[in-house]
This record gives structure tokens, sequence and C-alpha cells, in this order.
């Protein structure tokens, strides 16, 4: 009883921001009653807060986020060097942690949480060690968590790809979501990686994949199609070929062509140029692109210049970038399926090539006209880690605060890019949809403050008329509530309780029954089908959406 | 009653594929190795513990975890020591407890494969699971690691004989070189065998980075002939895909994590001219386990101390025998594991000295020593959780009978329930 009471809150005199609702700024009192939004309460059965002079918004939702998994974690082994220095006390309520770039599992779920963020969708699992993934899960707290997995180099697919047998891929796609216990498909470097296991690379839509004779352009098409067979809740999630090269952008607008997906760290592949020499940004023209085609969304993968580590399935892509810096690199080839690297980078100012990957962030985010369709992400912890969400925040709200920034890099951030004459700043409304409201819709969860939905909410110590970046910073790097299913987690930026979010998975049915196949593709596992199975019962909290 | 593809624990190659009849009070097991048939004989073990004991006295469970609880409670420094024989919650659970005290926790690496980690650390490790070399792989080294004596069905299931994807032929499609200063039973069948001087494995893997730098190696190298080096170097350099597996060989030699170093860097500078992985043959059953469950927990992989109230990592500061020959512990938690049987007679003389309490499912010197023995749980066999593969694969353990007695359900539970009157 003593529970459900914490659960009873009433929020005065906050002033809302609920863009599902269209709710945009209004002075409103919210009523949570066993951690869901109603219409009225008795108040005497509930903690009464006064929110004046603050804003209140549905809390943030990251739609790409590596936090955990096997790639994570060969970071953190990797990296001592990322733990010493940050680390964390255990308190009277709290664990212990340690990590920057990497922070450790419960330290993830703290960090999210200060910043008033209650979900995160780990994009990268790897089938094989989707178990991995779901022990850390169940390990990161305040989180609410859901996972995509990784199937654009699974030699199964690819097979039945090269068979032209869309309904047997269809099925395959269904039996891995649901053995796996994740949410919905991501293709890495589709075809790429795959071939990367013979030393050879994939440098376009229509390259040949080695030992198949398939293009990585028809693995896209049939990925897109049995995702939209399977009716899942999010389209399918594409870190693009040619990821991180000059040039790429042709690769970009050709790929959104293809069909509704969402494009994932854009910015790493918006790049012109036909060399690092020429390198520039093309991100206006990526942007144009999105704004043309409603079914393409993006996220921003924005960089902020300091020390972080780069953990992506794409492997080849991890072996170049430690090749060119010359830092430690750990790899992890997964038989049959995927591939996933790891190497530590600086973004530096000083650099033509990193001050103008950091422009292209700030605007894509800033060239796409509707913010339901870009969504605020540092590809954490590629271009950077999660906790600089709030200074990406204040560099969109406010150009004299991204400016400061922009003077001090390299000129090419100047000359190739074209930041310096953006002079759009975002609204905090559309802050709201491209952090909590846009993501979540496109994940087909819900982020809004409708009656009846739960109460998972973030309030900030801010005027909604602030403009000074500094301020926006600050305010939103510790939320002054974080109220997580009707329990205040978060006050004046401190985890004051800690609790066990869920995990968010699919279940789906085919027509075809390819048992038998499924068996002898099997063959060549290590493992056996019946080990491989994920079952529900190890996933803590899990939540089983059922596409029927 | 018949269980199929039942996890093995007892080495790293955690073999998913087990068969194990239970018929009458006999146990059969199928498709294991010798080590894995005798560890499903721990069911019907004589020595197995079944009643929790205090001071060599039989007590009941409440008891012997209030004696516990209290031995560790009263501790300045007490070091957490947690086995490779059992599931990651088990682990996880040790950790909380450590944490929780302010005491040290430690496992297996800190005796073994520690040196492996050290060098992931210093260089990375470009590595693989098993199956990518099976279905990969035209060439296998085993660079001071002998698996037909440690993980015995290493070559059989994953890494020289098996029929492969893109390796049809199995053995007849693959080369196999061993480096070892002994005539093993795996150098015996390979193609070469490179037979280094003891201790001198940094000078030969020197020798084959710098002859794939293109610059000239004079002559004989660490005891091996200049021909001999080059041969080496060109079949790395021009496999289709290769694959090293480094054993304790290496570990354990002069140079330690150095020679782990060198040879990731080798492996990392042979991606410039084809694909090339090296993966550790991690020993003990779920050694890979600990070291995620671990890092995942504090950042760091073994040896953590968190007398501080946050994790902090110095191999050689905070680790076991370090500890322990300094004598800063003042008292232990060991569980599932035989420490006293394996350590240094000076440790051992002052381990005599301190309170301990362990969890052990059956009777072995750590037993003998201990102030508190809480009986075991057979981990994969009486009690379900994760054990990760040598090369990471999580794996599920499964429970297909019921324990001997009924006042706790797996070492977790034991370490929960520990953990619980801590608190209390």
């Amino acid at each position: 009883m003593q529970y459900i009471m914490m659960k009873n809150v009433v929020l005065r005199n906050g002033i809302v921001y609920d863009p599902l609702n269209n709710v945009n700024g209004e002075r409103k009192d919210l009523f949570i009653h066993e951690g869901r939004l109603v219409e009225k309460m008795d108040e005497r059965k509930a903690k009464v807060i006064d929110l004046k002079g603050k804003v209140v918004m549905p809390s943030g939702v990251d739609i790409h986020s590596h936090f955990a998994g096997g790639k994570v974690n060969m970071g953190r082994l990797l990296r001592p060097e990322d733990s010493m220095g940050h680390e964390v006390s255990k308190t009277g309520l709290l664990r212990s942690g340690s990590g920057f770039s990497l922070p450790t599992t419960h330290l993830t779920g703290y960090l999210y949480a200060r910043m008033g963020y209650t979900l995160a969708n780990e994009p990268a699992v790897p089938p094989m060690k989707s178990r991995h993934t779901h022990e850390e899960f169940n390990e990161t707290p305040m989180l609410d968590k859901s996972g995509l997995l990784l199937l654009g180099n699974n030699h199964q697919v690819i097979e039945y790809v090269a068979e032209e047998d869309q309904e047997s891929l269809n099925s395959w796609i269904s039996y891995m979501l649901n053995a796996t216990k994740t949410y919905g498909v991501k293709a890495v470097n589709p075809g790429g990686v795959f071939a990367w296991g013979w030393n050879k690379y994939i440098n376009s839509l229509d390259d040949e994949v080695p030992c198949y004779n398939v293009t990585p352009k028809e693995i896209i098409s049939g990925l897109i199609q049995g995702c939209a067979t399977l009716r899942l809740p999010h389209p399918l999630h594409i870190h693009l070929n040619n990821l991180g090269n000059p040039g790429n952008y042709e690769t970009t607008l050709e790929s959104m062509r293809m069909g509704p997906m969402h494009i994932t760290h854009a910015q790493f592949s918006s790049y012109g140029g036909d060399s690092w020499k020429d390198f520039c940004s093309e991100a206006e023209k990526v942007a144009k692109e999105v704004n043309r085609r409603a079914e393409i969304t993006v996220d921003m993968g924005q960089v902020v210049f300091g020390e972080t580590t780069t953990i992506t399935a794409d492997a080849p892509f991890e072996y170049h970038l430690s090749q060119l810096t010359g830092m430690k690199w750990s790899n992890a080839d997964v038989e049959n399926e995927s591939g996933g690297g790891v190497t530590p980078y600086t973004y530096r100012k000083s650099s033509g090539v990193n001050a103008v990957q950091w422009a292209i962030g700030l605007e894509l985010a800033l060239h796409v006209k509707d913010p339901w369709r870009v969504y605020l992400t540092t590809d954490h912890p590629n271009a950077a880690p999660f906790i600089y969400y709030p200074r990406i925040i204040a560099w969109l709200m406010d150009k004299r605060y991204r400016d400061k920034v922009l003077g001090e890099c390299h000129r090419w951030a100047l000359e190739r890019t074209t930041l310096p004459s953006l002079d759009r700043e975002l609204s905090l409304e559309e802050i709201v949809v491209m952090t909590r409201a846009g993501p979540a819709k496109r994940l087909d969860l819900r982020a809004s403050l409708s009656i009846g939905d739960e109460a998972n909410l973030a309030v900030y110590d801010i005027s909604p008329e602030e403009t000074e970046g500094e301020k926006i910073e600050e305010a939103f790097s510790s939320a002054a509530y974080t109220i997580k299913n009707g329990d205040i987690v978060v006050k004046d930026g401190r985890v004051v309780r800690e609790i066990n979010g869920r995990t968010f998975w699919v279940k789906t049915r085919t027509e075809k029954d390819i048992k038998e196949d499924i068996l002898e593709r099997f063959r060549y596992y290590t493992i056996e089908p019946e080990n491989y199975i994920v079952e529900s019962a190890y996933i803590r909290n899990g939540v089983e959406l059922d596409t029927k | 009653m018949k269980h199929r593809n039942v996890v093995c624990c007892v080495c790293g190659a955690v073999c998913d594929d087990i068969e194990v009849g239970l018929v009458g009070g006999e146990i059969k097991v199928k498709n294991a190795c010798a080590l894995g048939r005798a560890r499903f004989q721990e069911l019907t073990n004589e020595d197995r513990i079944k009643e929790p004991l205090v001071g060599g006295v039989h007590v009941d469970w409440d008891q012997a975890l209030d004696k516990a609880a209290k031995i560790l409670k009263n501790a300045e420094h007490p070091l957490i020591f947690i086995g490779s024989v059992t599931s990651t919650e088990t682990m996880r659970q040790g950790i909380r407890i450590a944490e929780y005290l302010g005491g040290v926790v430690d496992s297996h690496p800190t005796l073994c494969e520690g040196p492996m980690i050290m060098g992931i650390q210093e260089a990375g490790m470009p590595s693989s699971t098993l199956g990518e070399v099976r279905n990969r792989a035209d060439l296998v080294v085993f660079w001071g690691a002998n698996p037909l004596q440690s993980h015995l069905r290493h070559l059989s299931r994953y890494s020289l004989f098996p029929e492969g994807r893109f390796r049809k032929g199995g053995r007849r499609d693959r080369k196999l070189v061993v480096v070892d200063p002994r005539k093993t039973k795996t150098a015996e069948i390979a193609d070469l065998h490179v037979q280094v001087d003891p201790n001198k494995d940094y000078e030969l893997m020197s020798a084959v980075m710098a002859i794939l730098k293109g610059n000239d190696v004079g002559g004989d190298v660490a005891g091996v002939g200049r021909e001999t080096i080059y041969e080496l170097a060109d079949l790395m350099k021009n496999c289709e895909f290769g694959a090293v597996f480094i054993g304790l060989g290496l570990a354990s030699s002069l140079g330690k994590y150095r020679n782990l170093e060198r040879l990731m860097k080798l492996v990392r500078d042979l991606n410039r001219f084809t694909r090339f992985v090296i993966i550790p043959n991690l020993g003990h059953g779920n050694v890979s386990g600990f070291i995620q469950a671990m890092t995942s927990a504090s950042g760091y992989p073994f040896g953590v101390d968190y007398s501080r109230g946050y994790p902090r990592y110095n191999p050689g500061e905070y680790t076991t025998v370090d500890l322990l020959r300094r004598g800063e512990v003042d008292a232990m938690l060991i569980v599932a594991a035989d420490l006293v049987a394996h350590m240094p007679r000076d440790v051992v003389r002052f381990m005599k000295g301190i309170p301990i309490v362990s969890v052990n499912v059956s009777q072995c010197p750590t037993a003998l020593f201990s102030d508190v023995v809480l009986p075991g749980v057979v981990a994969g066999m009486e009690s379900s959780g994760t054990i990760y593969r040598l090369d990471n694969v999580p794996l599920p353990l499964k429970k297909f009978v019921e324990p001997p007695f009924s006042f706790t359900e797996s070492d977790e539970d034991t370490l929960r329930q520990l953990f619980d009157r801590l608190r209390c």
C-alpha cells in the first residue's frame, strides 16, 4: 500500500510539453495514480509537487545507443583507462560503477535517468550473443530497453535472398526475432561485413557479395519487405554501406529510394568529396531527400569533440579506423552472422575532417524540416558519449552557443559546410519531439502525457523562454524530476530510487514453416539450436508485443 | 531419463551437445570427453557435501549462514574468490557482496589467464567465435597451447577436423601449426611444429613481425631456424583465413602479458594481408563469464578492490596471491573453487590463520580449511544459469536434477541468502 501511495503524484503548475497531444507549453496540473496519468485524483492521497517555473515533458527516448552487450563489454575490457578517473562510489542506495564513454551497467542506468531519459534502444544485437545483451539489460536499472537484431550479414538471410525466397526469408527473420527476444531488424553495412571475412570490400550497393550471387541492394530489399510482412513496430534500422567514407552521400541517397527505413547516425553517411583532402559536407542534400520522403527517418550521430570509444558491428570500419589512428583494436566476428570491432578515437577541433563531421550532425538536424523525422543521438559512444545530449540540445536551440564552437574549429567547418549560414534555432517543442515523442513514435512506443498513459516524464528547471545555451545545457543535464511509471526516481539531478525497467520484444508469426530448414542451417553453427534460444524467463520484466 | 543438449562447464570449450542419462543411481554420458564425463559423475560423488559445517561439525543451514555472515561482517578487508565452474549469476552475486563489504573480488584469471586479459588491454584482441574458424579457417596455429590435453574436443568439434561452411574437406582443407617448446600431443599431428626455445616466444613473434614488415631476419631466432621462421611467416601471410589459439604456455612463461600483447599486434599486422584472428583457449569452464560479469559491473576484468566504495584494479596489488602473500586479507569467501589445492605454500599457510567461508560441492582441501562450509549446488545439473564459452558465446546452464537438499536452489541463491543476512 505504501508503495502504491508513492506512485500517486500531483504535479502542479508545470509548463507542459506533450507534442503527441499538441500541448505546447501550457500551464497544467498532471495527476498520476498508481503509475498512470489520470484526469483527476484525491490530492490528499498523493504527493503534491509544485513545479512553478519548470517545464514538464515525456521522459527521454534514445533510439540508438550502444549501451549493453558483447561489443560494449569488449570495449570496457579493452579500455581500463576509460574507467580510471571515472569511478563512482556506491551509496546506501546505489551501486558503484565506472566509465566515461562506456559506463558500466548500473551507472548507465543512473546517468540516463539523471538526464530525464527512461528508454534506450540497443541497436546491435548479434543473434548468437543476444543472451549476453539480455544479461546486461537485466543489470541496467532505471531504463526500459529494447534490442535490434543484426541481420544484414547473416548467412542465412543472404542465402534466402540469393534463392529469391522471400517467404522463407520472412520466416527466418521471424524465427530469429522470437529466438533472441529482440524488437526489430538492424542491418550494418549489409554484405560488407561478410565480405571482410574474406578480406574483401563492398563499396557500393551493387557490388557483388563474395560466395553468393547477391548485392547489398537485394539484401536491403529483402529485409525491408520482411519487416513490412511481419508488421514489425520499427522499420529496417540501417547503418548504411560505405559508412565513414568520403563521397558516401550518394550511397545514402540511393539507399533512401529503396523503401521505408530508419537511417541511423546519418552524420557518418553524409560525406562529400573524393578523398580526405577534399572531404566536405553533403548534409543539405541528404536532408533534402529526407524532407522529400515521408517513409524515411534519420538520427543525427552528432560528434562532440573529445575522446571516446568507437564500437560497431561494421568490423571492417573499425579495422580501418585503427589503422588510421594506430590505436589499439579489438574485433569479434560472429559465425554465420555478424562482426564487431572496437577502437578508441579522439575528435579534435583542430582536425578539418572532425570539424566537418561535427557540423554535419547539426546541419542535418537543422535542414530536416520535420522534427518527427530526425532524432537526437550521438550513436553512443561512437560520435560521443550520451552524457553530451544536453550540450547538443543547447547547440540546436542557441545559434550563438554553437557558433562559439564553430569559431574554435578548423576552418573547414566554415568553408565546407552550411552550418555558418544556418540561423534556425529549434524551439523547446521541437526538442521534445526530437528527443522523446518522435523516436518513441518511430519505435511504435508511446512518449506522451495522455490520460491513461504510463507516467514516464521528466521535469527540467528551465523557463520555456530560455534561449541561453549554457543554461539550457545545465537544465537538461540534471532533471529536476524523472518519473518512471509513477515512481519519482530522480530529484534535482540525483537518483533517489533504483528501479528495474522492462525489456520489450516482439512476437511474430509467419505462414511458412521452415523448421527443417532451420535445423539444416544450424549445421554450421557451433551451438545447438535448442541452446540458441533465449527463454522469456531469462529476461527481467520482459514485455512481449504481439504483432498479430 | 535422458537429457539432450546439456551444456558442459568443465573447460572453456563449453560443449553444448552432451547427452546425460540417469538410470537408477547410474549416470550415462554421451558425447562428452573424459574430463566432461568425470564432471557429470559429480552427482553421485561419495564425498559430496550435503550438510553445512561449522568448525567441522554439522549444523543447520541458518546457523551456518549466520556464522558465515558474522565472519564476513567482522572482516575489515575480506577477499571473495569466485571459481569458474559456476554461473555468471553466482558471480554477479559474489561481486555484489564484495562491493557491499568493501572487499576484494577475484577469480581464476588471477591465477591463469590474467596475462592474456592484460595483453588485450595493451593491444586489443582481433578475435572471432569458434564457428568462424570452423567455417572459414585454412590455417590453425596453436601457440603455447595443447588442446589435445586441455580442451579435448577443441580440434574435433571446432578448430581442425570438422566440416565448415567454406571448408567442406575439414582437416584436409586446413594446415595445423603448433608453436611449442615441447613435442606435445597436438604437435605430433601438426603439419609444422615450430619448436621454439622455452621463454623465447616474444623473440620469435618479433621475428615474424619483422618479416611481415619486409625486413630480413639474418639467422636463427629463439632456437628456430631462419627457414622455418620464413615458412611460418609465409603460411600466416598467405592463408585465406587464419586463427591462432593461445594457451598458458604464453601467459605463464617469461614475458607474461607482453607475449600476448606482441602476438595480438602480430595478428593485427596480419590483417593487412589477409584475415586473421586470435582466440585465447581459456581453461576453466566459465572464466570468460567471470571476465564479462566483472567488467560489465566494474569496468575491470578481475582482481577488483572495493575498499574505497568504488572499483579499483591493479594486477599485482589487488590480486589474490599478492594480497594473501602480503597478509592483507582478514577473511575469505571462496565459492566453487578449491583454492587451497592450487596456492603457493606460504599463501596456504597464511590462509590457515584467517577465517574462511566456502561454498563447495564436495570434500576438498579448501573445505577442510574452512570455518564454515556451505554445501554447493552443481551448476548445469542441479541449477540453471549462464555460462560463457572461451570465445564469449553465452550458453544456458540447465537444471535437470534436484539438489540433494532443500535449503538452497543454487550457489547464486546461497550467496543471495548470505547477502540478505549481511545487510540486516
